[in-house]
Parts: C-alpha cells; sequence; structure tokens
C-alpha cells in the first residue's frame, strides 16, 4: 500500500538546506539532555520528528543528515531509523495528513466507506497527495482508538467516532477552511459507554 | 459487577480534573512516602501476594517480574514503562495517558522504588500525541511540586520520569524491540537470554511493563494484596480494563472485576450485540493476536487468562472485538493478517516471509480462489511460523488464523466449493 511513511529511498536535491531553527536548536539540545552521556543516539526518534515539524512534514536527506551530526551519528544509522518507523514521511505530504484507520475493529463499522469518501471529497487516491498539496490520504493500521472506531487522524488529531454523514461534513469543513472538531464528532466523553452524553 | 468504591479507575473516562488538582482530589499521591517507607520488599511481596499479572498481553505475574531485579548492583537500573498500546482492539492505556497521569505517574515511583531503578522512561506511541501532552503536562507538575526528582515525596529516593515518543512501529511494544528503539535503533527484537533484568537498556537492568500494571501497582498497596486478590478468581485477580469495539451497541472501555462473563460483559456495559444476542457470530476477546471465539464459547466463558487459555484463546490484552453475523469473517482475520505483515520487523525469515505468504493466501480465500489443499498447507506454514521466531509477532501472526480454521473451516470451504462451481458454470 502508498504510505510516504513506507517508502524506502531519500530525496536529495541540491538546492535543500536544513539547518535548526535557533527554537528548535534549544529543543533539540533539552531532549539529549534526557538520555545518560554518551547515548545521545537515543534521541534520534524525537529528534527526526522535530526535523519533520521544521521541515513541513516531511524528511529529505539533509535534514537526515542534519541529525546525524547533531548526534554524531553514522548517516546510515539514521537513515535506518528514518526508513524502519512509519512516521517518518520520506516524501513531501499535503498540509492535511489523513490515515483513515483500516484494522479490522475500524473496519468492522465501516472504515472502507471513509476511505472511499477521503477519496471522493479531497480528488486524491490512497497514498496520493493533491496537486494543491492541501491533502495527502492514506490508509494505517490501527492507530488505538478501537473504542471510538471508525477513526481517522489529521496530521497530530484523533477525529473518533466517525459515519458517512459527519465524516463527509468533517472533510467539507475541512476543505473549506472552516474550523473542525476534534475527537468524538458525536460529542461523547472519551470512551465512556454512553454515546450520547 | 464491580462495585464503585472497588474502582482504581475513577477517572478513566476524563470527566473529572486530570491534571495535579484532581489527582490529588482523587487520592493519588497522598501517601506515597509511607508507602515507600515500607521498603522495596514489602512493595514486591505485597505485589506478588496480590496475584497482579501483567496487563501487556502475556499475564506474567508482575510481583515475581520484579523481584527479577539484581539486589545489588553496580550500573544503574531503569524501569521502562510500555505505554506502545497498538494491540489491534486495544485501547485501555490511552484512556488512563490522558485522563488519569498522576496514577501512572505514582505507580511509576512505588515500582522504580521498589526495583532501585532512580530513572524511568515512558515509552509511548507517537500517534498519541494529545496523551504524550497530557502525560508530559503531568509529569511538569510532579517535578514542580517534588512528586519526583530529586528527593521524590520526600522519601530521599531521587527519582526522574522521561516520555519516550516512538515513531510508528507495533513491534516496540515487544519489550527488547521497545530497548532497542530507546537506544535509538530500528525496532528489532533482541534475543533472549540476556533478558532483560540482567542487561536491558545500555545493558544495564530494566524492566518494561505494561501501563495498567504499574498504574494499579499505588492502589493494591494502599488498600492491600488482599483485597486486590479478593476480586476476581484465584491466579486471575483484580480488576481490569476491557476495551469493547465492533459490533456492539455502545463499544466503550470499562473497569471490570477479572473473570466476568463475556456475556455480561458485552450485554451489560457495550449495549449489547448489535441486532442481539442471537446475531452474534464470534469474538476476538484478547487483542487481534488471540484466536477468536464462536459464540457457542462465548455464552460461557469467563474472561480471564486461565480460562480464555482452556478454550485455545487468550486475555491478551482484554480487548474484545465483537462481530456480528453480518460480517465476512475470513476478510476480518485477513485484514489481521495484513496487519502482521505490515507490521513485521524483518529480522527473523519465517515471520518475514511468512506473513506476507500466509496474508496472500488469506486474500485470495476471501472469495474462495484457492483449493481444498490450501487450508492445509495454509495452517502447515502457520505451525512452521509459530515458535521459530526470535518475538512473538510470528505466534500471533499465526494464531488469528488457526482460530479462524479450528472454527470456521466450513466456512472457508463454503466458499472454495461455490468459487469452484461458479467456475465450471463459466
Amino acid at each position: 500500500m502508498k504510505h510516504p511513511g513506507m517508502v524506502n529511498s531519500v530525496i536529495d536535491n541540491d538546492q535543500d538546506i536544513f539547518e535548526w531553527s535557533e527554537e528548535n536548536f534549544f529543543k533539540a539540545k533539552k531532549i539529549i539532555e534526557n538520555y545518560p552521556p554518551g547515548k545521545q543516539q537515543s534521541a534520534v526518534i524525537p529528534l527526526l520528528d522535530l526535523a519533520q515539524r521544521q521541515n513541513k512534514g516531511w524528511l529529505n536527506k539533509k535534514a537526515i543528515e542534519k541529525v546525524s551530526e547533531t548526534l554524531s551519528m553514522s548517516l546510515i544509522r539514521v537513515l535506518e531509523v528514518a526508513t524502519f518507523y512509519s512516521m517518518f514521511n520520506l516524501v513531501p505530504i499535503g498540509k492535511n495528513y489523513i490515515q483513515i484507520c483500516r484494522t479490522t475493529p475500524c473496519w468492522l463499522r465501516g472504515s472502507n466507506k471513509l476511505s472511499e469518501i477521503a477519496e471522493e471529497i479531497t480528488g486524491c487516491k490512497l497514498g496520493e497527495t493533491s496537486k494543491d498539496m492541501k491533502f495527502t490520504v492514506v490508509e494505517v493500521e490501527c492507530l488505538g482508538a478501537c473504542c471510538n472506531a471508525p477513526m481517522i487522524q489529521i496530521n497530530d488529531d484523533y477525529y473518533e467516532d466517525l459515519d458517512e454523514n459527519n465524516f463527509r461534513e468533517l472533510l467539507n469543513n475541512l476543505k473549506n477552511k472552516k474550523v473542525i472538531k476534534k475527537g468524538s464528532q458525536i460529542g461523547r466523553q472519551t470512551s465512556h459507554p454512553n454515546r450520547d452524553n | 459487577m464491580l462495585k464503585e468504591e472497588d474502582k482504581i479507575f475513577k477517572n478513566l473516562y476524563g470527566k473529572d480534573d486530570w491534571k495535579l488538582k484532581g489527582a490529588l482530589k482523587r487520592g493519588i499521591w497522598s501517601n506515597t512516602k509511607e508507602l515507600l517507607f515500607k521498603g522495596n520488599d514489602y512493595i514486591i511481596d505485597e505485589i506478588k501476594k496480590s496475584d497482579l499479572r501483567g496487563r501487556g498481553g502475556a499475564g506474567f505475574p508482575a510481583g515475581l517480574k520484579w523481584s527479577f531485579m539484581p539486589k545489588i548492583s553496580d550500573k544503574p537500573h531503569y524501569l521502562i514503562i510500555n505505554a506502545d498500546e497498538s494491540e489491534p482492539g486495544t485501547c485501555k492505556d490511552r484512556e488512563i495517558l490522558r485522563s488519569d497521569p498522576h496514577l501512572l505517574l505514582e505507580g511509576c515511583l512505588v515500582a522504580g522504588f521498589a526495583m532501585n531503578a532512580h530513572t524511568c522512561y515512558i515509552y509511548i506511541r507517537g500517534e498519541y500525541y494529545k496523551e504524550s501532552s497530557n502525560l508530559q503536562k503531568a509529569i511538569d507538575e510532579a517535578y514542580k511540586i517534588n512528586l519526583i526528582g530529586k528527593n521524590a515525596c520526600g522519601s530521599n529516593w531521587d527519582f526522574d520520569i522521561i516520555l519516550h515518543r516512538g515513531a510508528g512501529a507495533y513491534i516496540c511494544g515487544e519489550e527488547t524491540a521497545l530497548l532497542e528503539s530507546l537506544e535509538g535503533k530500528k525496532g528489532q527484537p533482541r534475543l533472549k537470554p540476556p533478558f532483560p533484568a540482567v542487561a536491558g537498556l545500555y545493558g544495564c537492568p530494566s524492566t518494561v511493563t505494561n501501563v495498567e500494571t504499574v498504574a494499579v501497582a499505588p492502589t493494591i498497596l494502599r488498600r492491600g494484596s488482599d483485597w486486590f486478590a479478593s476480586l476476581g478468581n484465584s491466579k486471575n485477580t483484580g480488576t481490569k480494563i476491557f476495551s469493547i469495539s465492533g459490533h456492539v451497541n455502545n463499544p466503550c472501555n470499562v473497569e471490570e472485576e477479572m473473570g466476568i462473563p463475556l456475556k455480561d460483559l458485552i450485554e451489560t456495559h457495550a449495549g449489547g450485540v448489535i441486532g442481539g444476542w442471537n446475531n452474534l457470530l464470534a469474538v476476538i476477546p484478547g487483542g487481534a493476536s488471540v484466536p477468536l471465539i464462536p459464540k457457542s464459547i462465548c455464552e460461557y466463558i469467563k474472561m480471564d487468562f486461565d480460562s480464555l487459555k482452556e478454550v485455545q484463546s487468550g486475555l491478551g490484552t482484554a480487548a474484545v472485538i465483537v462481530m456480528n453475523k453480518s460480517t465476512d469473517i475470513v476478510e476480518a482475520i485477513t485484514r489481521l493478517s495484513y496487519f502482521y505483515k505490515h507490521e513485521s520487523c524483518g529480522q527473523c525469515t519465517p515471520c518475514r516471509e511468512g506473513t506476507g505468504w500466509m496474508f496472500r493466501i488469506m486474500e485470495k480465500m476471501i472469495q474462495g480462489k484457492v483449493n481444498h489443499i490450501d487450508i492445509d498447507k495454509l495452517l502447515s506454514v502457520t505451525k512452521q511460523i509459530e515458535g521459530h521466531t526470535i518475538c512473538a509477532l510470528g505466534d500471533a501472526a499465526a494464531w488469528p488464523i488457526q482460530g479462524l480454521m479450528r472454527h470456521f473451516r466450513d466456512e472457508v470451504e463454503r466458499r472454495i466449493e461455490e468459487n469452484q462451481k461458479k467456475r465450471e458454470v463459466a
């Protein structure tokens, strides 16, 4: 299945540059202090995440090189990590990164319908990014919110208790730059049994 | 039904304040210092006596696991909390992390103290962004008034808690893969022995334990191991958070007594099966890795480790995935096969190649586009994977298929025959 986090090659353009922003430089320094001296390699996942956030949600070769330099790690070790973990995107993604959970508990409650709706409204096929870079739509494996199925993740946030109608509305609002509500779309308190409290 | 006063997770649904103020009101951090002053032997002994079993899936006795940490060593000890919750169907730790993080933090201090650890890493799955931000806020609050940090709770014990976010790999929920990941490597499981208690994080004695296991520890110490052991059945004690998902009217997380009958769990807490109890087809009782059980077993089965083992399934993480008669049971399991194919770390050949092979056969089976002989071939492959890999992901990929064939072989055979008839007509 196509997924920007499941790519095994890295984009390297000569004109790319990556330097830590001042804020992130200090953040990185603080993160490294979380681990014992000499064990700074432990910070590789948090630093790749930081670099990805600074680089519009994806990692190019220059960003990965920066992380390897910051942590005095060999580049290949950082590349291994960047390709192994699915949350590191190695190709550019859209502003709204829509991840639809497809695993059995969500599928039982209709996640495949959500995928169809997402393709229809955003105009991109699963695994693709729209030309205007507004949307990337992918199907992902279990996101761990099964009692609120079906659910999706857009960037950092979960949108839960979806059905065809409220998902359509959610995406249309997103498309039209209206405010969208995070969490349960039926107003449920987390995973409380009572669906309409 | 579990009495309100016996519930450990008083704020499971986040209706109350999850921050420090709310936590203090719920009695968290109330006498932590006294608990610690009873000594680490006392703590481990109480946990042993409570018969608490690990809540992460394997159900290993928690007190025993904690006691494996060496008493004296010149290396630092580490407590590592496994918050990499990614077993399909499971969303219980998420509720603790976002709605009652202080309960976990207090548990970390107690457990860390018991095993002589000054440092605790909480490895949380990367997708849980909101949960990790709540947890980080809770950690900051606890540092601020010295509940953790230097001289934590005035106990003369220094204790640091550090949150570490993962980046989307199911395999990092396996304890040694988690350690590798925490060391900044690919999450590929290590061979055991050496066990983490001997050589874990950075080669130092470490214990990796699930969120829920640690979160219940302070309450056990406060109310006594007898109280905890009085709930549930022998060797399957205490309370447990069940995640009920799939075809039920009200999917939810709920804390209940261990050993509650599955039927009660579904009918009283989850609003019953969609279409009524008689519309039930099968249940996966413990997260994606355990074999499913058909309705006939669901009628009487009790939800605990040993009862479910008797029917060749398992309690796992107590994630109950309910499927009613509208379910294409073969596709349901095929989706799980895809999950394991996707999440295999690629280290061991039987799992790397086998999960893909099993998925491709399963995919054909949805429409019956295989021959009868392929069922046994598939089962034989599951047996060749099971037990032949470093970690349990291979087993976990094999079991759902074995469960399907054990109880729904007729259905698969019916599809094969139907497809053959169709081909003959064409």
